[in-house]
């Protein structure tokens, strides 16, 4: 293999790249960026950087020199256009077509946006830098979806002064993800710190001045974050022939077709751990995703591994810290299994089925987390993990 | 080679203690990283750049000296 392509130049393309080096690979290695900027995280985005405590020089995953040592045909300001799987080659937006042996597919997600115009949404360090400079004391923001990213903008709004409304048309946010109970715990902290937080409300458009419900009501607003999750980046692998369908549907290797793996929030993979299909929006994915792609693509076919990781988030919330491990969404069971809900200090752990598959700790040691996370990637049976007689911290039964 | 870990950085997800344990651990309190041995043995230099690549804050590098 003498022409490797990275499509997309984020956590997970950049990990892919530095992967390939690192196992020897030693042929024109191209990353192909959409953003002008070189690599960086976004995790920052909306804690350190919509609160101005870091400048954007603390944004890029790796120094230039570091960079630069990874000898990469760089393309950055470009977007992919096209895939011809047959030729092997990749369109790029300036006409140009570059020719591959193998591909490696990290374009990511964009946000999803709501009617009307005016609103902000929070993916890239230019929208972040655009929000920040709105968030004066005293303004007025609407943050439209309690997901992770819209209460990790709203706390950080408030913390800086502005007056905080929160629609989120779920009864309890977060509640698909961690739970009607931990939901409702960690979404108290909103209104505990002056948050105005509704739930139950539809947004249907963004207007001058506000949102308006499906009810009609205009909520007003100087400005207005929508954070109401993310659209795969798929749509220049329309006519690829690959496989797309909430991402680029891949193997347990990460494998889209031969010679192309798909890495990062982009990719939809089988994931042998837990016996599903999952793509997966998280910081630390992205990397691990990265890496095994690359290691897949560079060795022989039987030798490949597949990629089975306990998948893990964080999100920084007021003077929370939630840390999740393993794959929580259509549990069966939540149960708390250290410290107490109410001081927002606890672990839960979940249940699918006969199996324990994931844990959700605030402000807990971090002894104590891993050593769930060690459970999960031995994939513990819930009997076992969770000794009965616990405190239920709620039960979702999901058909 | 020197290890540098870049405190401010650090988010507390533990991915660096799971890859080098012997290099790497985290504070109690906050789960922040605790740097063991700034210039590890060479038979460890391939966790550490485990390490390198999949800590979420992009925290850790490895430096030649």
């Amino acid at each position: 293999m003498r022409r490797i392509v990275v499509v997309g130049a984020s956590a997970a393309g950049l990990a892919a790249a530095e992967t390939l080096r690192r196992e020897g690979y030693d042929g024109t290695l191209t990353l192909v960026g959409d953003e002008p900027h070189a690599p960086y995280d976004r995790p920052p985005l909306s804690k350190q950087i919509l609160a101005g405590e870091w400048s954007t020089e603390q944004l890029p995953l790796r120094p230039y020199a570091d960079l630069d040592a990874l000898d990469l045909d760089l393309r950055l300001g470009l977007a992919a256009t096209g895939l011809d799987v047959t030729d092997r080659t990749v369109r790029l937006a300036d006409g140009s077509a570059v020719p591959y042996d193998g591909l490696i597919v990290a374009t990511g997600v964009r946000p999803r946006r709501l009617p009307g115009e005016g609103a902000h949404v929070l993916r890239t360090m230019d929208d972040a830098l655009a929000l920040r400079e709105k968030l004066t004391p005293g303004s007025r923001l609407v943050v439209v979806g309690a997901g992770f990213l819209g209460a990790e903008a709203a706390a950080v709004a408030w913390r800086l002064g502005c007056e905080v409304t929160l629609l989120e048309p779920a009864p309890v946010p977060l509640a698909h993800a961690v739970g009607t109970e931990v939901g409702r715990v960690l979404s108290r902290a909103h209104r505990d710190n002056g948050v105005k937080l509704r739930t139950g409300v539809t947004v249907t458009e963004v207007t001058h001045g506000g949102v308006r419900l499906a009810d009609g009501e205009v909520v007003e607003a100087d400005e207005v974050l929508v954070a109401v999750g993310s659209l795969p980046n798929t749509e220049w692998l329309a006519d690829s022939g690959l496989a797309v369908g909430d991402g680029v549907v891949c193997d347990q290797y990460c494998e889209a077709a031969q010679g192309v793996y798909a890495a990062g929030d982009v990719a939809r993979w089988h994931n042998p751990l837990f016996g599903v299909a999952m793509r997966i929006e998280h910081r630390t994915n992205a990397a691990e995703q990265g890496m095994a792609a690359a290691r897949n693509l560079l060795t022989a076919r039987e030798d490949r591994r597949p990629f089975a990781p306990v998948p893990y988030f964080w999100s920084d919330q007021y003077d929370m810290k939630i840390q999740a491990y393993g794959h929580l969404r259509g549990h069966d069971e939540v149960v708390l299994v250290d410290g107490d809900l109410a001081e927002r200090r606890f672990v839960a752990a979940y249940r699918t089925g006969e199996k324990l598959v994931g844990v959700l700790s605030v402000g807990m040691p971090p002894k104590v987390v891993r050593g769930w996370r060690q459970a999960i990637a031995a994939g513990t049976a819930w009997d076992e993990a969770v000794p009965a007689g616990r405190p239920s911290a709620g039960t979702t039964k999901v058909a | 080679m020197r290890v540098e870990l870049d405190l401010p950085k650090c988010v507390a997800s533990g991915q660096c203690v799971m890859a080098a344990p012997d290099v790497f651990d985290q504070r109690d309190e906050d789960g922040v990283a605790i740097l063991l041995q700034e210039q590890p043995d060479d038979e460890l230099l391939d966790e550490v750049r485990e390490a390198v690549a999949i800590c979420p804050a992009a925290a850790i590098r490895l430096v030649e000296q």
